[in-house]
């Protein structure tokens, strides 16, 4: 069976998949003067869980900010569905059914829980009722009144998963999830996360812990000085275990 | 009768009900100017000259039109508003990714202007507002007398302020303005149209500017300048509240014009300055102002 | 992009090239020398008066800019020093009998002290907030020269004698009083040059760019820039106190805010972060407000839009663009 690296070597177009939710071909992207994408390909099926591995700096985050169009410069295309999202601001990205959990958490300080959580406005029908998401949430329940700063790391990141939920949106971009998190909170993350996903959500996720991502997802790219230099499916995992070792440099 | 301090009653009581007038314009425009900086980052210079545009507004909607105070209060704030929604759409918003110092250059050079074009169409003269007849004449307290009028400023002001804290601190659109001022770009990912929100931020905050232009039309005499040393005691009460603070803005206003009030009956020499001065002494032990967070 | 930017593209745009910094010295001799030709030649076609006026705000805005060109800090309150030192020299010319060149001195005295009291508590803060507290203090000074009798009021300080030079010459006559103008401003301006081009200026750039790092570097960052201040308060005195003898009046128009709001202008037209900006700048909004004059509002009109402009599409100004043009620092 040829490894799903070399299907990279081929022209991006030739590869999509008919059902591929998200397909990026040749995307580049800048910081103000600096290039730090160079040729991110990578595509998305409808209802995969997909992770972006690499070492800090590679231009993971930077990824899944280009899709969002939280990174200003860019050039390449990016389609989710029929929709092609290269020149399209944040806000209309949004409005398409993508949400953003980023790294940082995005919780606002100044805001109660219940603010917080009540934000995002409904892009879409289909998104967690309130209800729902306390039952997903129970801790983030008894917190409703506190402000955002109060939070701690894990309850952060709940209420950051939670919001999305409400809004209908069904395409999760997840930088991160576990980052400073201890592992009693990281595995009810982990928890979260496959129950999205046996819900039909698709998400992309950005992730350094490998053995947290390689528990849930169905594939995963390498990253790497802001290309994607290979691909494995999780099923391939084990054979591939110190080739990909090398790369994360674990 | 007794006597404070060798001042008789009258003179004392009277001066604190100016305090509070002046305090509640200065209130008034601080928040304004609150509002503004903590979602936009700029000093709108161009405040004094919008809360004397205004008053000229309120007069011109009397003078030609014949609209009465009670609709100008409510008119000429949406008309000076809208003035700044395109304002900021035209003019300050091209200058948002660039340092702050240009967009206060910009409402300073919008100053200039509003003022001159005020100044060449009606001169430097005041102009007459008639009080309202409802609100003509006045209560005898006993210890002092009460103009109405005056009473009523003082109330419709602290309704208003406490009608935009209350919008900004409880309400939903409160919420967003809240999250934009500290996160912009998450907000825009969650599918808010974060510009919009700004441009009608400024023109919020204009607006109040204008009302208070409306409420000072009967009692000060309309003219082109009448804005424009009021602004910058109006600067130096948002140094001293603390630049982001909505309640910062309100408290200092009030507080700081009854002390200005009360300092014109007990040292006058020093009333114009008082506030200054003031604003020296928070700068030695706070620079962030009293209720303001760290720059 | 900041204000920082916009000052630095002109300079790295300035600094291509392995000659580029004899080129930018050429260019700079030029300008001095346009300079100096026009100070000599011009009082024969132009009012000794006006050229004088011209002199004295050209000098205010190149002690200005030291603050915003090369500081990056915007004071919104120079007028304070500007005006009360036209009020202080102008004190000791009439009041004293002082002769022109100790006035002068007096004022410049005046404002150092203003300048170190004001500088050391504005200086706590930066940005918009270091600009609105500037513009506090100035207000101050505003209210005290309307109240105090010392000062006048709103009639001012009216009849200054410019009395004699070294006690030897006669400095009533224009033609006379010309040329110590000029001395004044060649020296201002040579101090503030001097300042810019030595290793103070280079730390004070270092500050303006990255002042997080200048602290890393253990440089005292708020002792330079309060030196800064006062040397920008002490020449913009110089320039004040002459003008107050120029015209034999001192009054609050000099301390009112808008005259603060003019240095500004003055020094964006010309362009902020230039040496020879700020009087091109000068020369301009004086020539402007000479010949418009007798429109009235109408000059507040035109220089307020004149400066909305400036900030939307002109940000680099005259000597701006043209040192760009040219790939040097002017």
């Amino acid at each position: 069976m040829t490894p799903m690296s070399d299907n990279l070597l081929k022209d991006p177009s030739e590869a999509v998949a008919t059902d591929a939710l998200l397909n990026i071909s040749g995307l580049q992207g800048w910081y103000g003067e600096s290039h730090v994408l160079h040729n991110i390909n990578l595509t998305v099926k409808k209802g995969e869980l997909v992770t972006l591995l690499g070492r800090n700096g590679a231009g993971k985050t930077t990824t899944l900010k280009a899709i969002m169009g939280l990174l200003k410069a860019r050039s390449g295309s990016i389609k989710f569905g029929d929709a092609e999202l290269i020149n399209k601001p944040a806000r209309e990205i949004a409005r398409l059914g993508i949400g953003y959990v980023p790294d940082s958490r995005g919780i606002f300080g100044s805001l109660s829980v219940m603010e917080n959580l009540l934000l995002p406005p409904k892009i879409a029908d289909g998104g967690f009722e309130l209800s729902a998401i306390y039952e997903l949430f129970p801790n983030l329940k008894e917190r409703l009144d506190s402000y955002g700063n109060k939070l701690s790391g894990g309850e952060q990141q709940m209420l950051s998963i939670a919001r999305i939920l409400r809004t209908g949106a069904r395409f999760i971009l997840l930088d991160e999830p576990t980052e400073g998190l201890a592992p009693v909170i990281i595995q009810q993350i982990g928890h979260t996360v496959r129950r999205l996903k046996a819900a039909g959500y698709t998400i992309l996720m950005v992730e350094q812990n490998f053995h947290f991502a390689r528990k849930l997802a169905d594939r995963h790219y390498i990253v790497q000085e802001g290309q994607v230099v290979d691909e494995f499916h999780n099923n391939e995992i084990e054979a591939n275990l110190e080739k990909i070792q090398g790369y994360l440099g674990i | 009768m007794f006597e404070l301090l060798g001042i008789p009653p009258q003179a004392l009581f009277g001066q604190v009900l100016l305090g509070l007038i002046n305090g509640s314009f200065y209130a008034v425009l601080s928040l304004g100017l609150a509002v503004i900086f903590g979602l936009l980052n700029i000093i709108n210079f161009a405040h004094g000259a919008l809360y004397m545009m205004g008053a000229f507004v309120s007069w011109i909607l009397l003078k030609f039109l014949g609209v009465p105070f009670w609709f100008a209060l409510a008119l000429s704030p949406l008309i000076v508003g809208a003035c700044g929604v395109l304002i900021e759409r035209t003019m300050l918003r091209p200058l948002h990714e660039l340092d702050h110092l240009y967009s206060l250059l910009l409402t300073f050079g919008l100053t200039l202007v509003i003022t001159g074009v005020f100044q060449y169409s009606y001169g430097v003269s005041g102009k007459p507002y008639p009080i309202p007849d409802i609100l003509s004449g006045g209560v005898n307290l006993g210890f002092m007398y009460l103009p109405k009028y005056r009473a009523f400023i003082i109330v419709m002001s602290m309704l208003i302020c406490f009608s935009t804290w209350f919008l900004i601190e409880k309400t939903r659109l409160g919420a967003y303005l809240r999250a934009a001022t500290e996160n912009p770009e998450m907000v825009s990912a969650f599918g808010i149209n974060v510009p919009i929100l700004v441009t009608l931020t400024y023109g919020f905050g204009v607006a109040l500017a204008a009302f208070a232009g409306v409420l000072a039309a009967p009692i000060y005499s309309v003219n082109p300048v009448m804005g424009n040393d009021l602004i910058i005691v109006v600067f130096a009460v948002i140094v001293i509240g603390g630049m982001g603070s909505i309640l910062g803005a309100i408290i200092s206003g009030f507080s700081l014009g009854l002390v200005e009030g009360l300092t014109k009956v007990f040292y006058p020499e020093a009333s114009t300055t008082i506030i200054f001065i003031i604003m020296a002494l928070v700068l030695l032990f706070k620079p962030s102002g009293i209720f303001g967070r760290e720059a | 992009m900041s204000v920082n930017t916009t000052i630095q593209s002109s300079a790295s745009e300035a600094s291509h090239g392995a000659d580029n910094g004899a080129k930018t010295f050429r260019y700079q001799m030029v300008a001095f020398g346009l300079i100096a030709a026009f100070i000599i030649i011009a009082p024969q076609f132009l009012y000794p008066v006006f050229v004088m006026k011209l002199l004295c705000f050209a000098l205010f805005a190149a002690a200005f800019n030291l603050m915003l060109g090369f500081g990056g800090l915007l004071s919104f309150g120079h007028a304070a020093f500007f005006g009360g030192a036209g009020y202080a020299a102008g004190h000791a010319a009439k009041i004293w009998g002082m002769p022109p060149e100790v006035s002068i001195l007096f004022a410049v005295f005046v404002t150092v002290v203003l300048g170190t009291l004001f500088g050391f508590l504005a200086i706590k803060s930066r940005g918009i907030y270091f600009a609105m507290i500037t513009l506090s203090f100035a207000q101050m000074v505003y209210f005290y020269a309307l109240q105090s009798p010392v000062t006048g009021g709103e009639d001012g300080l009216q009849s200054i004698p410019r009395n004699h030079l070294f006690g030897l010459f006669d400095m009533s006559s224009d033609q006379n009083f010309y040329w110590m103008v000029a001395a004044i401003f060649a020296l201002g301006f040579y101090i503030l040059y001097r300042v810019v081009h030595s290793p103070f200026g280079e730390v004070l750039r270092g500050i303006r760019e990255n002042e997080p790092r200048m602290i890393s570097l253990g440089y005292e960052v708020q002792r330079y820039k309060l030196l800064t201040f006062v040397i920008s308060a002490a020449v913009s005195g110089m320039a004040g106190g002459t003008k107050a003898m120029v015209f034999h009046l001192a009054s609050l128009v000099d301390v009112h805010w808008t005259m603060s709001g003019e240095v500004v202008l003055m020094t964006l037209i010309g362009g902020m972060g230039t040496i020879f900006g700020p009087i091109v700048g000068a020369a301009v909004i004086v020539a402007m407000q000479n010949y418009l004059a007798n429109l009235g509002p109408l000059v507040l009109i035109i220089q307020g839009g004149v400066f909305i402009i400036c900030v939307l599409t002109f940000r680099k100004g005259i000597v701006g663009v043209i040192a760009s043009w040219l790939k040097v620092r002017l």
